[in-house]
């Protein structure tokens, strides 16, 4: 773990707030609050995505996430934490997801937090109920914090605005905009095995114009210095994409593997795209799939956000061989969480 | 009613008479002299070299009624043209049920009387707007219509807009097309490009506003001598393609927004909702070639596009929020200040835009500052600085970027025969 000796200086620092809401968004332009609530004045702390995140508080989430992450791999019984003893943490997930919910959902149990998960199945949060009144009900519920996935960009930044100050956020997915935590976990994962990311080749590959996972790790990875390289089709790959994240991009896996210290699977969400984007995830996988014989030609180490189409994105062997980082990135993810969860309380 | 407007700055296109430090006298509606330091015994308002114009006309905006009023009416949206300066608008036909009936037309003609604000009324291209059949634009003209659109939405089928021009044809309606190939922006917010692909949003293309456009520009030539209208124009390319076939001679004429000459795509990061409109906010370059547009006549009109919404349907995110902003009342504070105020438009060019093409376009009749006309004036105080906030908004809704703005330019009168508005 000495990588992270360099960093342990890092403190709390309030750097990590977000932006007090502008007045824009907040009032109706005499300084009232919209439609009575009682709006975010920027005296908590969120986690809304890494773009606006400080370097210093990304180091300062990863370090925390350490003590929890080594009592995940010891085979002792897990201590009885009690930092949230008290504290209620809903969890709104208005996207279907397991893998996200039940890591946010043991990290929460695991801190000692009461907390309830609503589903789309599960609740009227879906459509019909306005956004503001979910802020109300979460108001009324006296909730401490709320755990957001939704498919809509930007739904995680707007909540916040509304919410009163003493709830706190953290975004579970927004669209093709952010998976702050997910970022936080994978770039664990990978200073745990590459040490100090400055430098670091990293090639992200496949469908980045609607992965908010992409979006979180470049991100994250860029202000940690590695370099970037993303690759996929025209067609799932932004028009702007180089401009905007400061990356390189290119449309064939080519050499880029070569040199590469750590490869990014990304998941084919072919069930809900339509036939424009792929003609086929066989097309997929024979131009842009991790197979043995093209991870046999690197060194680099494997990632995958899960869940995995075996078979399309990586191969068997790659995605569960002594290069994947695949279930550790499970294992991070609960530990990040929890890091997350005590970093907003601290 | 009788009043004389002293020291004014007389604008007027028609005449191209642009002439300061003159009186203008109004009896019963109608303009009775025009001279230097002339005397009168009725009302005398000192204008202080405040621009006298033919009043305004918008011809592109949403009153909402009937079926929507809970986001305007025809009185608040009426009330907020008048305070903003215009003694005309034309109201778009997606309203509820939507006007492709000559009893909708009826219906806003009798809610629209006796108002200072004349309405004319835009009937819908193809039977509730749906692009399958078309409208009965003969009972629609009959009814008093003339400009047909399916505002909202483009006329998806070539074969649909063929037939459309072909018939409107006959009675000289001006076709306007809301210009989006619908394929291309299914579940998008914003314009694509660099700030939609750093927030993740579903982008909309400029090239989707452009095919509609060029597409629709082949059919009216095909068809020959129909007007054709592009609404709301956003795109470099949309500029160019009108210019070259205003240059091959076809009838085709635009109109662009304020909003759409004054913000960029980035102000999505600002403003969130209040800057989510179609077609959406576009980019700097795109601005630069409205302006070269603006200049070279390429573009015909500014229109607002008033789009009123309900807080509950703008306070939500970018991909639930209902498309537009209101615009009647920053319309010419954002003319004078973006476009009057750095020399991209004269004063007359400018007055040209927003009163005589317009009204031009809908065959309305001329309206001219001339003895023995009637008195058909907006009055803008062209050098005023001001903030903008909701105190000065009369329509029902409030969806606007613009609050807290400052600007330079406002519309401090409008006087429409025997009905006068002031400011103070």
């Amino acid at each position: 773990m000495s990588y992270f000796c360099n960093n342990m200086a890092v403190k709390a620092t309030m750097v990590g707030e977000r932006l007090a809401a502008t007045p824009e968004h907040s009032a109706n332009g005499k300084g009232k609050p919209v439609r009575n609530l009682s709006g975010n004045t920027g005296q908590r702390r969120d986690l809304l995505g890494i773009e606006q995140l400080p370097k210093d508080t990304i180091l300062d989430l990863i370090e925390r996430s350490q003590k929890y992450y080594q009592e995940l791999l010891g085979k002792d019984a897990l201590p009885a934490r009690t930092i949230l003893n008290g504290r209620t943490v809903g969890n709104l997930f208005f996207e279907n997801s397991t893998r996200t919910r039940i890591s946010f959902e043991l990290a929460e149990k695991r801190l000692g937090a009461t907390h309830v998960t609503l589903t789309p199945s599960a609740s009227s949060l879906t459509k019909g109920e306005s956004l503001l009144d979910t802020v109300r009900v979460v108001e009324a519920m006296k909730l401490d914090c709320i755990v957001v996935r939704h498919s809509a960009s930007g739904v995680p930044e707007f909540l916040a605005k509304h919410l009163p100050d003493h709830v706190h956020l953290i975004n579970a997915g927004d669209g093709a905009h952010e998976h702050p935590t997910q970022g936080l976990l994978d770039a664990a994962s990978l200073m745990e095995v590459l040490g100090d990311l400055s430098g670091k080749k990293i090639v992200i590959i496949g469908d980045i114009t609607h992965s908010r996972v992409a979006r979180s790790n470049v991100w994250l990875l860029k202000k940690l210095g590695a370099a970037i390289t993303l690759v996929g089709p025209h067609t799932l790959l932004p028009r702007h994409a180089e401009e905007v994240f400061g990356v390189h991009v290119r449309h064939d896996l080519g050499d880029s593997l070569k040199e590469a210290d750590a490869v990014m699977a990304l998941r084919i969400q072919h069930e809900r795209q339509s036939s424009a984007f792929l003609p086929s995830l066989e097309e997929y996988q024979t131009r842009y799939g991790l197979t043995e014989a093209r991870i046999s030609a690197t060194s680099a180490v494997i990632l995958h956000p899960g869940p995995i189409n075996l078979g399309v994105e990586l191969g068997e062997g790659p995605a569960y061989g002594t290069r994947s980082l695949v279930l550790k990135q499970v294992k991070r993810g609960v530990a990040v969480r929890m890091a997350v969860l005590e970093w907003l309380f601290s | 009613m009788q009043i004389l407007l002293q020291n004014v700055h007389l604008v007027d296109p028609v005449t191209k008479r642009d002439e300061t430090d003159l009186d203008i006298e109004i009896v019963d509606g109608k303009i009775q002299r025009i001279g230097k330091n002339l005397e009168s015994k009725g009302e005398k308002r000192n204008l202080k070299g405040a621009v006298v114009a033919p009043g305004f006309f918008d011809m592109h905006v949403h009153l909402r009624e009937p079926g929507q009023e809970y986001k305007e009416t025809v009185e608040t949206g009426t009330r907020a043209a008048m305070s903003g300066g215009f003694t005309g608008v034309c109201c778009m036909p997606n309203t509820i049920p939507s006007i492709s009936d000559p009893f909708v037309v009826s219906y806003i003609k009798e809610k629209a009387k006796d108002n200072l604000v004349d309405v004319s009324i835009c009937g819908a291209m193809t039977k509730a707007r749906e692009g399958n059949e078309l409208a009965p634009m003969e009972q629609l003209f009959n009814a008093g219509v003339r400009m047909v659109s399916d505002d909202g939405g483009a006329v998806r089928s070539a074969e649909i807009m063929r037939r459309v021009l072909e018939y409107a044809k006959m009675f000289d309606l001006l076709a306007t097309q809301h210009c989006e190939e619908h394929s291309m922006t299914k579940g998008t917010a914003m314009n694509e490009g660099k700030t939609s692909t750093k927030l993740g949003i579903p982008g909309y293309p400029a090239v989707a506003e452009d095919i509609i456009i060029s597409r629709d520009i082949l059919l009216a030539e095909y068809v020959g001598d129909v007007r054709y209208h592009v609404a709301h124009l956003s795109t470099k390319n949309a500029v160019r393609l009108v210019r070259e076939a205003k240059a091959r001679g076809a009838k085709v004429s635009c109109e662009v927004t304020p909003h759409h000459f004054t913000l960029t795509d980035e102000a999505v990061e600002k403003h969130g909702t209040q800057a989510k409109m179609n077609p959406p906010l576009r980019t700097q370059e795109d601005i630069e070639a409205i302006f070269e547009g603006l200049r070279d006549g390429t573009i015909d009109c500014i229109a607002s596009d008033h789009a009123p919404h309900a807080s509950h349907e703008k306070e939500t995110d970018m991909i639930s929020a209902a498309f537009g902003i209101i615009g009647l009342e920053t319309s010419i504070p954002l003319g004078i200040s973006r476009l009057v105020k750095p020399g991209i438009l004269s004063l007359m060019a400018y007055v040209e835009k927003c009163s005589t093409n317009p009204r031009r376009l809908l065959k309305l009749p001329e309206i001219r500052i001339v003895e023995g006309e009637p008195a058909n004036l907006t009055i803008l105080d062209i050098d005023k600085n001001w903030t903008f906030g909701e105190d000065d908004i009369q329509s029902k809704s409030h969806n606007t970027p613009f609050l807290g703005q400052e600007f330079t330019g406002q519309a401090i009168g409008t006087i429409n025969h025997d009905k006068a508005w002031w400011r103070d």
